[in-house]
């Protein structure tokens, strides 16, 4: 049944206002970066980047930005090789607990992240862990290794068990097929997994809140300074973790891309 | 080779079963059991009274309970009929521009949801991005919108608006355009259409999307706070408060049993019903 041009149209102009409701705020939050008035008022009057200088100059915006690194490193290489193994579990071998572990890593994507935070905080108390940013990368994980190993588990449902048998036949081990056949083919998407756990874990508020004990990621200090006491710093570190996150999009989108050309260009010459 | 599946299967399972008992399980099992001790302790050697579990009824947190689950289910019914075109567009419409689109929403989830929000109250304050250059344009103001329960569902709309839309694009993409085009053939209405062929059909993906953005919205914290001033206490705040300005743990442990009892229950139900195989790739 084809569509009608009208109602394409309309479609189409639907879902950019969609687009532009998702940026509209950072929009705000990028003139209120650039203000020089410590308190805000709009239309901006002038317009200045001193609080872009101040916040690289300051060792608070570097303790926070070392933390939330920190934090975020560790989550995404420890969930990339548990999502690794994970996602074989849950798309690849037939066997008898699957749907069980399908189900189970559904439920901490489902669960209220505010109330696993303040569970995690009782349980390392409960066993005398003393909360700090290790601590975080553990609640991070919680939420984030499950959303990488669905993301892994994509690839590898698609990806065909007759090649690994092959290799098998051939006299290959179980840990040769693993590094030769099967880590090379679940690439993609094992890149993917490892942007969205770094982003993840990068922007996580509610978790880090109630886990990293005295030490502070970037969100919860730009949580703290929004709920009270306000600092001109806030639309500024806002808008550096933002442009942060796209560069970071960006590099891995790039490789993504010189890394497939350079695979074709090789494979025209062979 | 099914005995090397099953054994492979099994032990590569592991690491994120371990991740899961000792940091998912474990700390849910604290929880219920300092829900069960009496009011203000910090160690589970004590002797278990409900006293908490009656506090969350003669000191009114129902009603947090009440607005959030209220809010949480506004705002899913609302997302599921703003959704719903522009899910169609991405399944069946748009070609190269879904990927666009869907691009577009996917980076949007990479922002910290605190800045967004906060990027709607300089949007919509007084003085802010909209009443701010209307004033300055036309000399006319208006009030602002932020502090009430509208705005807070309006956030809740706003940030779990890609959690209904990929479900159910996913969703109405299992409709066959053949089944669209034989009612249409033998005289069905739009609406006919809608109610009796693509809602029905596409059924997987309005449950999954649905309860996804219900369950994220019914435990969200952020939105009330921000937006929302303390106009509506949300129950992830009660909690908040009673394990930290409170003190009372176990207090915030029974709020969030309630909590947890509820949205898990639902969690479960759904994702009981679901097919990942199915969803997710080819059926075996």
């Amino acid at each position: 049944m084809p569509t009608s041009r009208s109602t394409r149209i309309a479609l189409f102009v639907y879902g950019i206002f969609i687009i532009a409701f998702l940026y509209l705020p950072l929009i705000s939050v990028g003139f209120a970066s650039i203000s020089k008035a410590r308190y805000l008022s709009f239309p901006i009057k002038r317009y200045s980047t001193k609080w872009y200088s101040d916040a690289v100059e300051s060792s608070t915006v570097h303790d926070l930005l070392t933390t939330s690194l920190s934090v975020a490193l560790l989550v995404t290489v420890i969930s990339v090789v548990i999502a690794f193994f994970g996602a074989l579990a849950f798309a690849r071998y037939q066997w008898r607990y699957r749907t069980t572990f399908q189900k189970l890593i559904l439920l901490p994507i489902f669960f209220p992240q505010t109330v696993l935070g303040l569970a995690l905080l009782m349980w390392f108390n409960s066993i005398g862990i003393i909360p700090s940013w290790k601590t975080a990368v553990v609640a991070h994980l919680v939420w984030i290794a499950p959303i990488a190993t669905l993301i892994v588990a994509i690839r590898a449902y698609s990806f065909d068990p007759a090649l690994e048998e092959a290799a098998r036949d051939m006299g290959a081990n179980t840990w040769t097929i693993l590094r030769e056949i099967t880590l090379p083919l679940l690439m993609p998407g094992l890149v993917s997994a490892a942007l969205f756990a770094f982003l993840l874990s990068w922007g996580n508020f509610p978790l880090s809140l109630f886990t990293t004990g005295a030490d502070s990621t970037l969100p919860e200090w730009l949580y703290a300074k929004m709920v009270s006491g306000y600092s001109p710093l806030v639309p500024t570190l806002g808008i550096m973790s933002v442009c942060g996150s796209f560069l970071i999009i960006m590099v891995a989108l790039s490789i993504a891309w010189l890394y497939r050309t350079n695979k074709e260009a090789r494979a025209a010459r062979n | 080779m099914e005995r090397t599946d099953r054994k492979l299967g099994l032990l590569s399972s592991l690491p994120l079963t371990i991740v899961l008992l000792l940091a998912f399980l474990a700390p849910l099992v604290v929880v219920a059991l300092f829900s069960i001790m009496p009011q203000k302790v910090f160690s589970l050697a004590n002797v278990p009274d409900f006293s908490a579990y009656s506090v969350f009824f003669s000191q009114g947190y129902y009603k947090s309970l009440l607005w959030s689950l209220g809010m949480a289910l506004a705002s899913t019914a609302i997302l599921l009929v703003i959704s719903w075109p522009l899910a169609y567009g991405m399944a069946k419409v748009f070609g190269r521009f879904s990927l666009v689109l869907t691009i577009a929403v996917v980076m949007s989830l990479f922002v910290s949801e605190n800045i967004r929000l906060f990027g709607w109250v300089l949007t919509l304050m007084k003085g802010g991005l909209i009443e701010g250059h209307l004033r300055a344009w036309t000399g006319v103001g208006f009030d602002s919108p932020l502090y009430g329960v509208p705005i807070i569902i309006f956030g809740l709309v706003y940030v779990y608006l890609p959690f209904m839309l990929f479900p159910l694009a996913q969703g109405i993409a299992m409709v066959p355009d053949d089944t669209r085009q034989a009612a249409a053939d033998l005289g069905a209405t739009k609406w006919q259409i809608l109610t009796q062929i693509e809602i029905p059909l596409a059924a997987p993906g309005i449950v999954v999307g649905s309860l996804l953005s219900f369950v994220l919205a019914a435990g969200a914290l952020a939105e009330s706070k921000i937006l929302g001033g303390q106009t509506v206490i949300a129950i992830a705040d009660d909690v908040e408060t009673a394990f930290t300005f409170g003190q009372n743990w176990p207090l915030g442990s029974a709020l969030s049993m309630i909590l947890i009892v509820i949205i898990g229950g639902l969690a479960l139900f759904g994702v009981s019903r679901v097919d990942l195989d199915a969803i997710m790739g080819r059926k075996r």
